[in-house]
């Protein structure tokens, strides 16, 4: 059969049915008997009366802080078993206390669950936001110059000798610091390494050994990882000492190598 | 016309205007010349000035250290002026003034200085003589026999006495000190400058203004140039305040004062240590090249810079021969503490002269090239030096300063016999003169600190 063929034999099928029903169900009546009525509520006794968990109280002290203080939360629950505070406090007993560090201005909910029913209560701690730093001055900053002579340490020699020993050591480690960072935030500065003896030697012995020690002190700061080409040597031997007792403590004050401002 | 009629008084006198100096004489070592020097008389207006001719005859010929002057008080009565006054005697018998006057006890001399002084044509003329007088005949003894002319004043007068006694001196080998000045160093205005005075300390004059640290000197032996070394001061510019350059070489011209070209080396420091006898090279020490202070030798403008030592050590002062320019001395650092070393200039045969104790610096030649002065800690804590002689071929040494202090820099004065240094013998330091066996020392200086001291050639 074709399509159209089919959808009429189906439409046809469907309306006889219809005819069939209407016609047979007047027909049908029978005498049902009506249902019968739902039974009466059966009431049960009414439960021993179980009290509501209840929070008695709930409070902050103090209630507003400065940002980075504390403030404690108390409490105190009856009839409750199961008790806890949000905000990351959790879980607590009946009677409490807890100290809090709230960033931000925060309200605390405690619940306390019972058999008896809930109760919630909540408590705000007020945070204050201090004001804001004054603005960075804008007056003169410390020169590169002034950093140098106030931060920089001098290293100390033996008699005779240009040898970096452990105190040296510290010092241009510490001096070496604080280089790149001037060197960093001022690309023009340079700075010269003297060197200084004490005054036993003869002055031409001494030029020659003042040198060798600003040698020495410069490639330590370079091997430190200074840079090289902003760092000058200058001898002066004797000629420019530091005091002028003649004792060890004097000597060994002049025996340096110093660092000062280029040009 | 008045020059003729001059000369012929000293012709008939049997001088001429410069007569020769005969022969010089040979001097047993260690034996100073015993010789007797009277005092002069002026004619006429001329013996006002004979006070200051006499003293400074005396002087010269004393403090040169190379003659054994008789006192005055051992003389005999009768003083001869020209050679007329001398009678020889006849058949033993005295006819007047004779050399045994003077060869004979008390006064026991071999030589004798004698003549007069006259003003006249508006000059102050001076005839001098020196005769040996343990010699027979007037002929045979005449060793001098000359002139001297000078303004008629008491400038005049000491002129015609110091070259009377530089020329007495020049017979013996010496040499006069006269004309030669010191340069050195002095603080007395603030700032370490080159100075420079005459050799007994007269006329203390400024050379260098370059207020920094200036120091070192050095002269070249034709008494043309000088070399030192300065810390040059860069001008502040905006933002950074003056500050002082490396060490660097300067060199000046001792005629004009004016600052010569010299080429210094990129170098953290330079400093030179002599002028080689040629005067027409540098010794120097640098930390060129090495990085470390060595030896090098550069042309007088700079050039030409090539290295004489080569090692690790602490290497300066190189001090050159003067009499060959061949080898050298210098101050090195190789042993561990400093030592005097020498070397040939090719950097061949080096030794080391002092014995390793102690500290030494400076050394310096002696003119012959046979010794070295320099100083030495032996025997004190380190900083307090003396200075010692050397016999270069010997090794055998003098001590001449004896205390604890700081004996320094010393140099010798172009007469072989006498030593510049400096000393601190009190709060300051000043420059001393001595003779080369310790002796005369004598004070040149007394304001501010002054050291360091190189003896220049005299214009004789």
């Amino acid at each position: 059969m074709s399509v159209s063929d089919r959808l009429h034999a189906s439409r046809f099928a469907a309306t006889l049915l219809v005819l069939t029903l209407a016609a047979v169900a007047p027909g049908c009546k029978k005498k049902v008997p009506p249902p019968p009525p739902p039974p009466a509520p059966h009431t049960e006794p009414a439960p021993p009366s179980v009290a509501r968990a209840s929070v008695n109280s709930f409070t902050a002290e103090p209630s507003t802080i400065e940002r980075g203080q504390s403030s404690t939360l108390s409490w105190s629950i009856s009839n409750a078993t199961d008790m806890s505070i949000d905000h990351g406090v959790g879980a607590v007993q009946s009677q409490g206390q807890r100290q809090v560090f709230p960033t931000s201005t925060t309200t605390y909910t405690l619940t306390a669950n019972g058999p008896g029913g809930s109760d919630t209560r909540t408590v705000t701690v007020t945070v204050n936001t201090p004001p804001p730093p004054p603005p960075p001055s804008t007056g003169p900053r410390l020169s590169s110059a002034e950093m140098l002579q106030q931060q920089s340490q001098d290293a100390y020699f033996d008699y005779d000798k240009s040898d970096i020993r452990n105190d040296a050591r510290d010092a241009l480690t510490r001096d070496a610091g604080l280089l790149k960072q001037i060197f960093a935030q001022d690309p023009n500065f340079t700075v010269v390494v003297e060197g200084h003896c004490d005054e036993r030697g003869s002055a031409e012995y001494n030029l020659a050994l003042g040198d060798k020690r600003a040698s020495a002190a410069k490639d330590f700061l370079v091997q430190l990882g200074v840079a090289g080409d902003r760092i000058k040597t200058i001898s002066y031997g004797k000629e420019r000492p530091q005091c002028t007792e003649a004792n060890e403590d004097c000597w060994q004050k002049n025996r340096r190598a110093h660092l000062s401002a280029g040009q | 016309m008045k020059r003729t009629i001059l000369f012929l008084c000293a012709g008939a006198l049997g001088l001429a205007q410069n007569a020769e100096i005969k022969r010089p004489i040979v001097v047993t070592p260690g034996e100073k010349p015993p010789i007797a020097v009277p005092d002069f008389r002026g004619a006429g207006d001329a013996q006002p000035l004979m006070g200051t001719f006499n003293r400074v005859v005396w002087n010269e010929l004393q403090n040169s250290g190379q003659l054994k002057l008789i006192p005055k008080t051992m003389y005999p009565l009768t003083v001869p002026q020209q050679p007329a006054d001398f009678r020889p005697p006849v058949n033993g018998k005295s006819q007047g003034p004779w050399f045994s006057d003077w060869s004979s006890p008390p006064v026991n001399g071999r030589y004798l200085a004698f003549g007069y002084t006259a003003a006249q044509n508006g000059q102050l003329t001076l005839y001098g003589w020196l005769y040996d007088v343990q010699q027979t005949s007037t002929s045979s003894a005449q060793l001098l026999a000359k002139v001297y002319v000078g303004s008629p004043d008491e400038s005049g007068s000491r002129k015609v006495a110091q070259e009377f006694a530089a020329d007495i001196l020049k017979l013996f080998g010496g040499s006069s000190l006269m004309g030669s000045r010191i340069y050195f160093v002095s603080d007395r205005t603030g700032h370490k400058e080159i100075w420079s005075m005459n050799y007994d300390g007269s006329d203390q004059k400024q050379f260098t203004s370059y207020r920094t640290i200036t120091t070192f000197p050095v002269v070249s032996s034709d008494g043309t140039k000088i070399a030192f070394t300065t810390y040059p001061m860069r001008a502040a510019t905006p933002g950074h305040p003056a500050t002082e350059d490396q060490p660097k070489i300067y060199v000046h011209s001792l005629e004009t004062g004016r600052k010569l070209v010299y080429l210094n080396q990129n170098a953290s420091m330079n400093a030179a240590s002599d002028f080689m006898p040629d005067n027409r090279h540098l010794l120097i020490y640098s930390t060129a090249s090495a990085g470390i202070s060595q030896i090098f030798m550069t042309d007088i403008d700079g050039g030409n810079f090539h290295r004489v030592t080569n090692t690790r050590s602490l290497e300066v002062e190189a001090k050159a021969n003067p009499k060959t320019g061949a080898d050298i001395v210098f101050l090195s650092g190789r042993g561990g503490t400093p030592q005097v070393y020498r070397m040939n200039i090719d950097g061949t045969d080096v030794a080391r002269l002092t014995t390793g104790e102690g500290d030494c610096a400076n050394p310096a030649w002696s003119p012959d090239g046979q010794h070295i002065a320099f100083v030495w800690s032996r025997g004190f804590e380190p900083g307090n030096f003396n200075i010692f002689i050397m016999d270069v071929a010997s090794q055998e040494l003098v001590q001449l300063t004896h205390g604890a202090g700081r004996n320094e820099n010393p140099n010798w004065a172009p007469d072989g016999v006498h030593i510049v240094f400096s000393s601190k013998r009190g709060r300051n330091t000043q420059i001393y003169t001595m003779l080369a066996d310790g002796t005369q020392v004598q004070q040149l200086t007394t304001q501010g600190n002054n050291e360091k001291p190189v003896w220049t050639k005299g214009t004789q």
